[in-house]
C-alpha cells in the first residue's frame, strides 16, 4: 500500500504516493527529477546522497521518503538563489575542490552543515566533520580548503 | 591579460558550473521514455558448475519483462575479448592463454559476482525483486583466490585446458642478473606483496542502451574511460556493425582505470536493449561494484637485489605471480608485464635485471589497470628494496640513492631494457623535496620522540613512471590489439569560434580547461569561444581515450597539431586577402599581420568568416577551416619526482598515522598547475589507502570478506594530512607542448615512500620490511614480534654470557 | 546482487507508545521499530534485514529529550539523536562519556538521526552507546502496551544483536543514576577505519573520593565480544585502591578477562588483537575518566 508523502523541497511544496520502500534519495532523483543529488553506495558510507533535511546534513538514502513527509529539504539544486551560487559553491570552484563532480553535491550539503555548526572549524574540525562523505579524486585536500575559503569569506562579509 | 598567457595558468575549470549545481549528467540521470531496468543475476560461489537455471518464478514476478540467461543469448552475446595478446617471444614461445569469456555465465562461473542471468522489469525495484527469484542450481567446485597456489599441481582447474592456471609466463631481462648476483658483496631478497585492491571510483558503473530498429542504430551510453574502443570491441564481439553502434560516455564520475574495458554488461544490455527493442537500464550497485568491476595490484612478488658493499646497486631480480581473476579483462595481460617490467630500472644505474611473471587465473574478480596499473607495483618492488639493500648495509638511505641516479639528462637515455627515458633530473627533484624537508632535524626529532616512547618514521621514494604509452607499432609488437595514437579536431565556425573535438575521454581531469586552454593560447581567442567535445563516438573522429595518464602528452599533442593545420590554412587565406605571400604572415594574439607593414592586419574572426564565405579564397583552396590529427607519439614520457612520507606509531596499538606528506613531481611542462596539483593530491590519496588500510581479502572457497564500503575502508577526509606539493621542470621532447602527464605519480610514489616510513620507524627493533596495509593489528604485531624476538636475543647473549 | 532497494513492507507511523507496541504485537515479531534508521535502513537495502512492516517512532510523543531529574539523574527519551547528545550541556558537564562516545559515532550525517535508543535497542556488538550505558550504569526504561519496566544496564544486552526487551516493548528511553560527587567517565576507541564501528571501545566511570580512593568504578566494553559486556574483573582491581598508573595498568590487564573466550574474530581484527586492544583501551579509558574526575 502506498503512504502519502507532503515535502518541500528547495522551497516548492510536492504531494505524492509513493511506496512505503521509497527512499528519500528516490523520490528526489525519480519522482522529482532533481538528479543532482546522487547515490554512490548502499552502505550510508560515501555520503554522496545528502541533502538537508529541516536544516539536517542527511542520508537521503538512508531516509524513507515516508520519514520526510513534512519535512522541508534542501538539495544542490537548492543552493543557489536568485542566481548566486552559495558561498560554498563558489569556494569549490574557486579552490578546485571538485574533479569528477560525483561526491561533490553531497560534500558540499555536509560543508554548509559545518559552517551552519561551526563558522570557523580547524583543519581537524573540517577533517572529521567530512567523514561521512568520501571523495576518491581530490585526496580532500582542496575539499578541506574549499571549506576554510567558503569559512573566511563568509567571516569577511 | 593576453590569452598566450593562459599556458601554466591556474585557470578555474569550466566543467564545475555545471557540477556544482547538480546540472551533472551522469547515465543514472539520463532518461528515456518506455526505459526498462536490468537486474543482474550473479553467482554467489567462486567456482561452481550450472547445472540449471530456472527462471519461471522470476519471469512471472510482477513488472518483469524478460528474463534471459547466458545459454539464451550465447550466441548474441559472444566472447569477451583479450586486448593485448602478450607475444610469445616473451612468452617462453608458449602462446598466451586466453580462454572464452562468456558475458553472462553459460556452463561454469568462476567468480563471487560472474554474472549468469538478466532480468529486465520495468522499475529498477521489480527487478531487483525478480533476481531472488530466479532458481540457479550450482554445483559447487573447489575453488583457489591466491595466484601462488593456483599454479601448483593439484589446484583446481578454472579454465579447461590452461594448465596450472597460467595464461602466460611473461620475462624481461638485461645483462646477466646471476652473473651480478654471483661476483656481488650482498644479496638481499624479499617477499613483497602488493595487495588486491578495489578502485571505488564514486559514481559505479552504469549503462543505458536504446535502439531504433528501423535504422538498426544502437545508441550506448555509458560510464567509460574509452567510448571509441567499448564501440569497436562490441561490435568485434557482437557482430552488430561499428558504424550502426554509437557510445556515448557522458559525465563519468571517476574511473581510476576500472572503466577502461568493455565489460560484459555493456555487452547484456545493448544486446536486450536490440532484442527487445526497448531502452534499457543497468546502473552497479556498489556492492556489485565491488565484485563485478575489475580489481587492481594483487601481485606476489619474490625479488632479489644485488651489489657492492660500498652502496653501488648491480642488478635486481623478479619474480610475479600476478593474480588475473577468474577470465581476462581487457588490458590485463599488459599490466603487470610491460608496464611492470619496463619499469624495474627505475632511476638508477645498475644493468642487470631479470623480470619473470605469472600471469593466474583464480577464483577472484578479474584484475586489471587500477590508477598507476603496473607502475605502483614495480616502484614499489624498486624503492622498497634500495632501502632494503641499504639498510642491510649499513648506509643511509639518500646516500645510496644518490650514488645509484642516472646523471641529468634532457635528450634520451638508454635503459639496459631496452627503453629510452625522454628527460630526468632525479637529483633535483629529491634536492627540491629535502629543501621542503629537513632530513637531519627530523632525524634528531625522531631520535627525542622514541626516548619518549613515541614511533617516528621517514620513508622516500624517488620514483620514475611511464605515460604517454607508444609509439603504437611498438606497443602493437608486443600485443597490444588497439593503437595508442590519440586524436583531435578543430572546427572553426563562421564567426571564429571554435569546437575542439578530442578523442580523450575525461572522468574528472579537467580537459575541458585545459584543452581549452591551449586552444585560446595557441589561437589568440578567450576561452569562452571555444567548447571541447569528448567521450561520444557519432560526435567526433575515432579516439583512444583517458587512462595511462596519456591525454595531454598525446591528446594535448595531437590537438596542437590540428591547431598548427588551421593556423597554416588561415595564414593562406589572410594572405590572399592582404596580397602578400602567405610565409609572410605572422599571427599572434588572434591576428594575422605582415612584419613591418602595420595597416596589413586581420583578426582571426574575419579570416574564419572568410574561409566559409568563400568569395575571396586562394586558388585551388577548399572553404572552410578545420582540422583532423592524429598524433602517434615516438617514445613513452617518463615523469619521475621525489616523495616523502613520515609517519607515526602508536606502540601500544599499532595505529599508523600519515603525519606528513612532501611530494616533488617533474611531469614536465604544466598547463594549469592547479588542475596537476588537484592530480597529485588524489594519486596521493590513493597510494597512502594502499599502504594504510585497503585491501580486498578473500576467503579460500573465494567469497570477498571486504565486500561493502563497510569493510573495505577508502580513506577518508579524517584519514590523511594536507600535503605539501612541488614541482621540477624538466620538460619531454616527446611532444612540443614538452608534458609528461600528470594522473599517476602520487599513486605510484606514495605506497613505498608511506611503507619505507613505517619500516624506518621500527628499523631499530630489527624489522626489515612490511606488507601492506599497514593495518594496526599488523603493526602491534610486528612490533611485538620484534620485541619478543629482542628479549630472546638478550637472554641468549645472556646465558651465552653466563 | 540488488540495486539498493528494500524488499517491499508496510509503513506504520504511530503517534503513542500504546499503538506503536500493538502494531509491534500485531506482526508477531515481522516488524521492526524504526528510531533513525541509520542500522536497519542498510541491512534491509542489502536484503539482510526484510522485515513485513516498519513501524516508525518519530511521531511518538514524549521520546525525545534530555532531562536533569531532581535527585541528579538523567532522563534521555529514545529518540534523542546523538547530535542532540553531543550538544547538550548536561551530558557534556554531567555524563560527558556519553558525549564522547555520541561524537564518535559513524559522521555528521549518521548523528543527525540516529538516536541512543535506537543503538541500545539494536544492540550491535560494536556500537558505542551500549558501553557507555554499562559504564554509566544506565536504566532501560521500556514500554508495551499495558506496562513499562526498567530494566539495568547489565542485564540488557543478551548476545549478539540480542536484548532484554520483549517483542511488543518499546525502548522509551534511558536513566542515567546521578553521578556521586568525584566522578568522572569516559569514552575511547579503537575504530576501524571502514564502518568507523568499535574495533575496541571502552567507556570508564570512576568515582573518587576525598582522600583519593576510588570507591566506585565501572567498565563497559564494546566490540570486543558478542554485545557490550561489563568488564566487573578490572572494576575490582580499582575499587578501593589510589588509582596510580600502575593501578590502572593492573586493572587493565584484566580489562578483557569478562569477555575471555567470547572475542570476536573476523577480517578486522583477530581475537588476540582484539583482546590486547582491551587492555590498552581499558587503560586509556579509566585514566580519562579519572582525568574528568580531577577536573
Amino acid at each position: 500500500m502506498n503512504v502519502e508523502v507532503t515535502i518541500t523541497v528547495n522551497g516548492t511544496e510536492h504531494r505524492l504516493q509513493v511506496q512505503p520502500r521509497t527512499l528519500l534519495s528516490t523520490l528526489l532523483r525519480d519522482e522529482l527529477d532533481l538528479t543532482g543529488t546522487h547515490v554512490g553506495c548502499d552502505t550510508s558510507s560515501c555520503g554522496a546522497c545528502t541533502v538537508l533535511v529541516d536544516g539536517n546534513a542527511t542520508k537521503s538514502c538512508t531516509m524513507f521518503a515516508a520519514q520526510a513527509d513534512g519535512s522541508s529539504v534542501t538539495t544542490v539544486e537548492g543552493l543557489a538563489s536568485n542566481g548566486e551560487l552559495h558561498p560554498i559553491q563558489e569556494a569549490f570552484r574557486e579552490m578546485h575542490g571538485l574533479q569528477c563532480g560525483f561526491c561533490t553535491p553531497g560534500m558540499m550539503i555536509t560543508a554548509v552543515q559545518i559552517l551552519e555548526r561551526n563558522p570557523s572549524p580547524s583543519e581537524a574540525e573540517i577533517r572529521s566533520g567530512l567523514r561521512g562523505n568520501l571523495c576518491r579524486c581530490t585526496g580532500y585536500h582542496n575539499i578541506v580548503r574549499a571549506v576554510q575559503h567558503a569559512a573566511s569569506s563568509a567571516g569577511g562579509a | 591579460m593576453t590569452t598566450e598567457s593562459l599556458i601554466g595558468q591556474e585557470v578555474k575549470r569550466v566543467e564545475d558550473q555545471a557540477l556544482i549545481t547538480g546540472r551533472g549528467r551522469y547515465v543514472d540521470d539520463l532518461r528515456l521514455p518506455g526505459l526498462l531496468h536490468l537486474a543482474l543475476v550473479r553467482s554467489p560461489y567462486g567456482h561452481a558448475k550450472i547445472n540449471r537455471i530456472d527462471v519461471s518464478a522470476a519471469a512471472n514476478a510482477p513488472g518483469v519483462v524478460s528474463v534471459f540467461t547466458g545459454a539464451d543469448l550465447a550466441e548474441q552475446l559472444g566472447s569477451l575479448p583479450a586486448g593485448w595478446v602478450l607475444i610469445p617471444e616473451q612468452t617462453g614461445g608458449e602462446p598466451m592463454a586466453t580462454p572464452e569469456h562468456p558475458p553472462l555465465a553459460v556452463e561454469k562461473v568462476r567468480y563471487v559476482g560472474d554474472a549468469v542471468a538478466a532480468v529486465v522489469a520495468d522499475s529498477p525495484a521489480a527487478a531487483s525483486d525478480a533476481v531472488a527469484l530466479v532458481d540457479v542450481d550450482y554445483e559447487p567446485l573447489p575453488a583457489v583466490v591466491d595466484a601462488e597456489q593456483a599454479t601448483m599441481d593439484g589446484a583446481p582447474e578454472i579454465h579447461e585446458g590452461v594448465a596450472n592456471n597460467k595464461s602466460f609466463d611473461w620475462t624481461v631481462a638485461a645483462g646477466d642478473y646471476d652473473a651480478a648476483a654471483a661476483a656481488a658483496d650482498v644479496v638481499v631478497s624479499e617477499r613483497i606483496v602488493n595487495q588486491r585492491l578495489i578502485p571505488n571510483p564514486m559514481e559505479t558503473r552504469g549503462i543505458m542502451a536504446d535502439y531504433n530498429g528501423g535504422t538498426e542504430q544502437l545508441t550506448i551510453w555509458t560510464s567509460t574511460q574509452i567510448p571509441h574502443l567499448v564501440r569497436l570491441l562490441f561490435a568485434l564481439v557482437t557482430g552488430h556493425p561499428e558504424h550502426k553502434v554509437r557510445v556515448v560516455a557522458p559525465d563519468v564520475g571517476g574511473g581510476f582505470g576500472c572503466k577502461l574495458y568493455l565489460y560484459a554488461e555493456e555487452v547484456i544490455v545493448g544486446m536486450i536493449a536490440k532484442q527487445l527493442e526497448r531502452p534499457v537500464k543497468w546502473i552497479e550497485s556498489r556492492t556489485e561494484n565491488y565484485v563485478a568491476t575489475t580489481h587492481g595490484r594483487d601481485h606476489i612478488a619474490d625479488a632479489e637485489i644485488c651489489g657492492t658493499s660500498d652502496g653501488i646497486v648491480t642488478g635486481l631480480k623478479v619474480h610475479v605471480y600476478a593474480n588475473l581473476g577468474g577470465y581476462l579483462s581487457t588490458f590485463a595481460p599488459a599490466i603487470p608485464t610491460i608496464l611492470f617490467g619496463l619499469m624495474l630500472g627505475g632511476c638508477y644505474k645498475f644493468e642487470n635485471l631479470s623480470c619473470t611473471v605469472a600471469g593466474v587465473f583464480t577464483n577472484t574478480t578479474p584484475v586489471d589497470a587500477y590508477r598507476g596499473a603496473g607502475r605502483p607495483e614495480a616502484t614499489y618492488v624498486v624503492e622498497r628494496m634500495m632501502e632494503r639493500y641499504a639498510h642491510e648495509i649499513g648506509r643511509d638511505v639518500l646516500g645510496v640513492r644518490r650514488r645509484n641516479f642516472i646523471r641529468p639528462f634532457r635528450r634520451g637515455h638508454d635503459m639496459p631494457i631496452g627503453v629510452t627515458y625522454d628527460s630526468g633530473n632525479y637529483q633535483g627533484a629529491l634536492a627540491a623535496a629535502l629543501d621542503k624537508f629537513d632530513y637531519q632535524a627530523f632525524r634528531q626529532e625522531q631520535r627525542d620522540a622514541r626516548r619518549e616512547g613515541k614511533l617516528l618514521g621517514v620513508g622516500f621514494s624517488t620514483y620514475i613512471e611511464i605515460c604517454g604509452m607508444a609509439p603504437s607499432a611498438v606497443a602493437g609488437a608486443l600485443g597490444a590489439g588497439a593503437g595508442l595514437w590519440e586524436s583531435s579536431t578543430v572546427r572553426v565556425h563562421p564567426t571564429g569560434t571554435v569546437t575542439v573535438f578530442t578523442g580523450t575521454s575525461p572522468h574528472g581531469q579537467g580537459h575541458e580547461t585545459s584543452l581549452a586552454q591551449v586552444t585560446a593560447s595557441r589561437l589568440g581567442i578567450p576561452m569562452e569561444n571555444i567548447e571541447i567535445v569528448h567521450g561520444d563516438t557519432e560526435r567526433h573522429q575515432f579516439g583512444t581515450g583517458t587512462f595511462g595518464s596519456r591525454s595531454l602528452a598525446v591528446g594535448g599533442e595531437a590537438l596542437m597539431m590540428s591547431l598548427d593545420k588551421v593556423i597554416e590554412k588561415a595564414k593562406e587565406i589572410a594572405a590572399h586577402e592582404m596580397g602578400v605571400d602567405s610565409k609572410q604572415v605572422s599571427f599572434e594574439n588572434g591576428t594575422f599581420y605582415v612584419e613591418d607593414i602595420q595597416e596589413r592586419e586581420i583578426p582571426w574572426g574575419d579570416v574564419a568568416l572568410g574561409a566559409y564565405h568563400a568569395k575571396n579564397l586562394p586558388d585551388g583552396l577548399e572553404p572552410g577551416l578545420e582540422a583532423v590529427s592524429f598524433f602517434d607519439p615516438q617514445n613513452f614520457t617518463w615523469p619521475f619526482g621525489t616523495h616523502i612520507a613520515v609517519i607515526e606509531i602508536d606502540e601500544m596499538t599499532g595505529e599508523t598515522k600519515l603525519n606528513r606528506y612532501v611530494a616533488i613531481d617533474d611531469v614536465g611542462n604544466v598547463i594549469n598547475p592547479m588542475i596537476v596539483d588537484g592530480m597529485v593530491h588524489g594519486g596521493i590519496a590513493q597510494g597512502v589507502g594502499q599502504a594504510l588500510q585497503e585491501c580486498a581479502v578473500y576467503s579460500d572457497d573465494g567469497q570477498l570478506l571486504t565486500g561493502s564500503m563497510m569493510d573495505y575502508a577508502v580513506p577518508t577526509a579524517e584519514d590523511l594530512p594536507s600535503f605539501e606539493t612541488g614541482r621540477t621542470v624538466t620538460p619531454t621532447t616527446v611532444n612540443t607542448l614538452g608534458a609528461k602527464g600528470a594522473g599517476e605519480t602520487g599513486t605510484i610514489a606514495a605506497s613505498p615512500a608511506v611503507v619505507n616510513a613505517a619500516v624506518d620507524a621500527l628499523k631499530h627493533l630489527g624489522v626489515t620490511h612490511l606488507n601492506m596495509p599497514l593495518s594496526a593489528e599488523k603493526m602491534w604485531r610486528t612490533i611485538e614480534d620484534a620485541k619478543e624476538a629482542r628479549r630472546a636475543r638478550r637472554s641468549a647473549a645472556a646465558r651465552g654470557g653466563n | 546482487m540488488t540495486t539498493g532497494t528494500t524488499d517491499p513492507f508496510a509503513y506504520h507511523a504511530p503517534t503513542s507508545v500504546r499503538e506503536a507496541s500493538q502494531a509491534l504485537s500485531r506482526y508477531r515479531g515481522d516488524a521492526k521499530l524504526l528510531a533513525g534508521g541509520h542500522s536497519l535502513i542498510p541491512m534491509m537495502k542489502l536484503r539482510i534485514a526484510s522485515p513485513q512492516a516498519i513501524i516508525d517512532l518519530r511521531n511518538v510523543e514524549g521520546l525525545r529529550g534530555i532531562t536533569e531529574n531532581d535527585d541528579g539523574s538523567i532522563t534521555i527519551g529514545a529518540m534523542t539523536t546523538y547530535h542532540e547528545l553531543v550538544t547538550s550541556d548536561v551530558i557534556n558537564s554531567k555524563a560527558p562519556a556519553i558525549a564522547q562516545a555520541a561524537s564518535q559515532v559513524a559522521d555528521t550525517q549518521v548523528r543527525n538521526w540516529g538516536t541512543i535508543g535506537g543503538s541500545l535497542a539494536h544492540a550491535d556488538p560494536a556500537g558505542d552507546l551500549p558501553a557507555v550505558a554499562v559504564a554509566l550504569g544506565m536504566e532501560i526504561n521500556s514500554a508495551s502496551a499495558r506496562s513499562s519496566r526498567s530494566i539495568s544496564c547489565d542485564r540488557f544486552f543478551r548476545g549478539y544483536l540480542e536484548t532484554a526487551l520483549r517483542a511488543n516493548e518499546v525502548l522509551t528511553g534511558v536513566t542515567v543514576p546521578a553521578q556521586a560527587e568525584g566522578s568522572g567517565s569516559a569514552y575511547v576507541k579503537l575504530a576501524n577505519k571502514a564502518s568507523h564501528y568499535a574495533i575496541v571501545g571502552v567507556a570508564a566511570s570512576v568515582t573518587i573520593d576525598g582522600g583519593g580512593i576510588c570507591t566506585e568504578a565501572r567498565i563497559g566494553i564494546t566490540g570486543a565480544g558478542p554485545h557490550a559486556i561489563r568488564s566487573r574483573r578490572a572494576e575490582r582491581i580499582l575499587v578501593g585502591k589510589e588509582l596510580t598508573e600502575s593501578v590502572i595498568n593492573r586493572a587493565a590487564q584484566r580489562g578483557g578477562a569478562d569477555i575471555a573466550g567470547m572475542f570476536n574474530d573476523d577480517v578486522h581484527a583477530s581475537a588476540e588483537y582484539r583482546e590486547a586492544m582491551t587492555k590498552v583501551y581499558t587503560a586509556r579509558a579509566v585514566s580519562a575518566a579519572v582525568a574528568c574526575a580531577d577536573a
